[in-house]
């Protein structure tokens, strides 16, 4: 590429803006990691794009098929991609090249508020790779892992060949979403801590197996000391194979998986890598509301009130429009999370919060409530660091904002064969959310058994709550884990409220009751 | 005087994502292959057709995942209505679905070359490349523009060339100025476009489709007429570069038609097949030398001739004049509610052994794929 490599560096112009807007984003206390940006043509930002924006990935043919998406709907004109931001130390952004001042001056300033977000939400120290030993800052070389991951996959199809390859990473992607956001932040055990946790040192020493002696000076003789010491390897290895692995059950089946499956070294590789790129995508799942809403929230306070000048405002507003738009069938998450930020801001500001606004029930008084504390901004400042989707949702949805918001939640009558209103009360809204936003919109699933009936088969098992699973994704799902497993493995779950097992054993499926 | 080039990087930097995406296709490749008995029978492809293109919706491909049944788990939107008012069939509206779940859900549309197509429908049917007739090609002239030459018409005359030209003049005279680079081109700057006269040998082909539109033949009959030549069109346009088609229509009398018109045209009255033999036989005599084109004959029937003297009438034609011209005769015969299926077997009886000759015979729908495979797997 050398000769012909891309200029992305940001015209003059455009440096000048980023200048200004970091000094104001910085005034208004975004604390964020250095930015990089980079300005591409449209192909180059689809074909980003279509590597979740990092330049260098693992080869699969899924990114071709995004890239076709991408480059299809631009070609048409039904889509522009405006920004894209890494979570990396440094971050790194890409503009589009053509874009108006206007619309690159928005982007920068989401830019910035994204940033903030990776930097300061507790979720997303999950992606950091360590700190830097002088500054303290932390250490997300992710374009670097990314690329590395590349060179693994690359090497090892080089080797096996990218047919085989290919297929597996099929099979891993499967099961991508089969991971435990929260290990991360969690100190996991050792095993060996675990074991002698539960060691009961006091425990009398269980009664060995000795054959019958009638006379005591026969003892010896009979049951010597080595007899005795078989007897209790035997017995040791007994209790060993009564425990299950897992001990407890395992959401993280990903981890699970490379640590118990039979798996050739490619694939161990393999796998490893698909599960590091999920454990670090997961967080932005975790907080797509937040982290939009946030972002919206300091584009729009930094060009309405300083950034954009009085010839821009009308594009500004045109084009915050488009972003904001809502759809009764549609969450936007740029829409929520702005308005709830705003909203926190707001009853912050005025004092609305605390025992005694929560026991007033007289409406007057609640709607001239203004007790002009101004505590909005660092409240906010406090919620981005410390929730995710589902307790910023939790915590800070009022029924005030669902009505305000016109929020409302939809299912399918197939009576009428029609997505229909099904309800506009908090509780059914609220509820409908917070079900949408757990474990990122993915169905709980834990390896309960690596030895199922004694056979070594899989056991999974599905935290049905109230919602089946989607039938032909499940199966295809199994098929997946039983070529990784190379076992039978079945799946407990419900369906239409039955209990019943998905068992898939490598040439049929079957489903019991 | 600070000028920048940048690098036509569409052309020049090839994209990463390039090698991904030839084996999205390649995948997309397969699909096609696995469903292209479907795409014939149900004719899905007519209509996709760009100029060099089809547009073929690909069901979708994704990554399946354990993930909520989508009618079951609803969700959470943003307007107005009340409990109880719908929202719109599923996948109506602006294209979106519910959230979370819009994402994979939509059918894929994937362009491909109708040379590709050929491909698959080459690889599928194992049909093999046509074999050279060892004919005397048409031989085409084409001008090409390829080099520089210091005269020529103004029209003609390279700006930039002929200003560097002089550029280089003036710096090697010491009259350039770079304070006032004022450049002045005389006679022996100029440069004009020279271009070169190419002889390109083309191959040629006429494909000439005729077709019974008597009574008998429903509109399920021409349907699969239909569904035939387009394929049989995509397969010959892969193998011969200049392609033309030709389509007459007979009951007891034949004409010409275009395109539309042959798919569309429904008479009534009775069928005289010797009248679309005499007329093809017309036509390639006034317009395709057989000594320079490969000649295609396809003739859709559903086997019912009016007389067994006509039926006499057609076999002379044939054995005199258009198999003598044509690299093959094709004979389809489409079944139908009311034709007999005589002709094929007179055709049989006729010509037996004569390998020019060949015939299908075209059930259904499902049959059309096999039929393609009848007339052009032979090589010919």
């Amino acid at each position: 590429m050398s000769q012909f490599a891309l200029k992305t560096a940001l015209p003059g112009y455009l440096l000048d803006e980023k200048k200004r807007i970091e000094a104001h984003a910085r005034d208004y206390g975004l604390d964020f990691f250095p930015v990089l940006f980079e300005m591409l043509p449209y192909d180059h930002m689809n074909e980003i794009a279509a590597y979740g924006g990092f330049p260098s990935r693992y080869p699969h043919w899924r990114f071709g098929m995004s890239y076709e998406q991408l480059s299809k709907s631009s070609e048409y004109g039904l889509s522009t991609i405006y920004e894209m931001v890494i979570n990396n130390n440094p971050a790194v952004a890409y503009l589009l090249e053509g874009n108006s001042l206007i619309d690159q001056k928005i982007v920068m300033a989401h830019v910035y508020g994204h940033v903030d977000f990776f930097k300061n939400n507790f979720a997303f120290r999950a992606t950091d790779q360590g700190k830097d030993a002088e500054t303290g800052a932390p250490i997300r070389k992710w374009i670097d892992a990314m690329a590395n991951h590349g060179s693994v996959v690359r090497r090892w199809s080089n080797r096996v060949g990218i047919e085989k390859i290919e297929t597996f990473i099929d099979d891993c992607l499967s099961l991508e979403n089969l991971i435990d956001p929260h290990r991360p932040l969690t100190r996991v055990a050792t095993s060996h801590e675990r074991a002698s946790e539960h060691k009961d040192y006091d425990a009398p020493a269980e009664e060995l197996p000795r054959l019958k002696v009638d006379r005591d000076y026969m003892e010896h003789y009979i049951n010597p000391e080595e007899f005795l010491e078989a007897q209790r390897k035997k017995v040791e290895a007994e209790a060993q194979k009564a425990k299950r692995t897992p001990e407890e059950p395992d959401r993280d089946v990903m981890g699970f998986l490379l640590e118990h499956a039979p798996l050739e070294p490619w694939e161990r590789d393999v796998l490893a890598v698909v599960r590091r790129e999920a454990y670090y995508f997961a967080p932005q799942a975790q907080t797509k509301i937040m982290n939009e809403g946030w972002a919206t929230y300091w584009h729009s306070t930094i060009l309405t009130e300083r950034a954009a000048d009085g010839s821009e405002i009308v594009d500004y507003a045109d084009r915050c429009a488009g972003v904001l738009a809502t759809s009764p069938t549609q969450l936007n998450p740029y829409k929520l999370g702005v308005e709830l930020f705003r909203h926190i801001e707001d009853r912050w500001n005025k004092g609305q919060f605390g025992k005694e606004w929560d026991d007033c029930d007289d409406l007057t008084l609640r709607q001239g409530w203004d007790r002009r504390l101004g505590l909005g901004r660092q409240k906010i400042f406090e919620v981005r660091a410390l929730y995710t989707d589902v307790t910023f949702i939790d915590e800070f949805l009022t029924p005030d904002f669902v009505i305000d918001q016109k929020l409302l939640s939809f299912g399918y009558n197939p009576k009428n064969d029609r997505w229909e209103v099904e309800s506009r009360t908090f509780e059914a809204v609220k509820q409908k959310l917070l079900f949408q936003l757990t474990n990122a919109g993915n169905p709980v699933v834990s390896v309960l058994d690596s030895n199922h009936e004694n056979r070594g088969e899989l056991l999974l098992t599905h935290d049905h709550q109230g919602v089946d699973l989607r039938q032909d994704y499940a199966q295809a799902v199994l098929g997946a884990l039983q070529r990784v497993w190379k076992r039978p493995v079945e799946l407990q779950t419900s369906v239409e409220g039955k209990p019943v097992a998905l068992r898939y054993d490598g040439k049929e499926h079957s489903a019991k009751a | 005087m600070a000028v920048t080039f940048r690098a036509g990087y569409n052309q020049e930097v090839s994209l990463r994502v390039d090698q991904d995406h030839a084996r999205f296709k390649h995948i997309i490749r397969g699909k096609i292959r696995q469903n292209l008995r479907r795409y014939i029978s149900k004719g899905e492809l007519l209509g996709r057709q760009g100029k060099d293109t089809v547009s073929i919706p690909i069901p979708q491909i994704d990554i399946p995942r354990f993930r909520f049944a989508d009618k079951q788990q609803g969700g959470v939107g943003q307007g107005d209505g009340e409990p109880g008012d719908g929202l719109g069939q599923p996948g109506e509206g602006q294209g979106q679905g519910p959230a979370g779940q819009g994402e994979g859900e939509h059918v894929l549309e994937v362009d491909v070359d109708l040379q590709e197509l050929a491909q698959i429908l080459g690889e599928e049917l194992e049909l093999p490349n046509i074999e050279d007739k060892g004919k005397s090609r048409i031989e085409q002239v084409k001008d090409r523009y390829v080099g520089l030459r210091k005269v020529g018409p103004n029209s003609l005359r390279h700006f930039r060339r002929t200003f560097r030209q002089a550029l280089k003049r003036q710096i090697t005279m010491g009259t350039y100025d770079r304070a006032r680079p004022v450049i002045v081109p005389v006679r022996d700057d100029m440069r004009f476009r020279s271009w070169r006269t190419e002889v390109e040998p083309v191959a040629n082909a006429v494909i000439l489709y005729m077709m019974d539109v008597s009574g008998s033949m429903g509109d399920e009959q021409k349907e699969i007429v239909r569904i035939e030549s387009f394929w049989l069109d995509t397969w010959l346009q892969s193998q011969y570069q200049g392609l033309e088609t030709r389509f007459v229509i007979h009951d007891a009398v034949a004409r010409e038609v275009d395109r539309d018109t042959f798919f569309r045209t429904r008479e009534s009255g009775g069928t005289m097949i010797s009248s679309a033999y005499k007329l093809a036989a017309d036509i390639i005599e006034q317009d395709y030398p057989v000594s320079e084109w490969n000649i295609y004959l396809f003739h859709f029937s559903d086997g019912d001739n009016w007389s067994v003297d006509d039926t006499l009438l057609c076999v002379q034609l044939l054995r005199d004049k258009l198999m003598p011209a044509a690299n093959v005769f094709c004979y389809g015969q489409v079944e139908s509610p009311y034709g007999s299926g005589q002709f094929i077997k007179d055709l049989h009886e006729h010509f037996a052994g004569e390998d020019k000759l060949l015939t299908s015979e075209i059930r259904d729908r499902d049959a059309i794929m096999d039929s393609i495979k009848d007339f052009l797997g032979k090589g010919k």
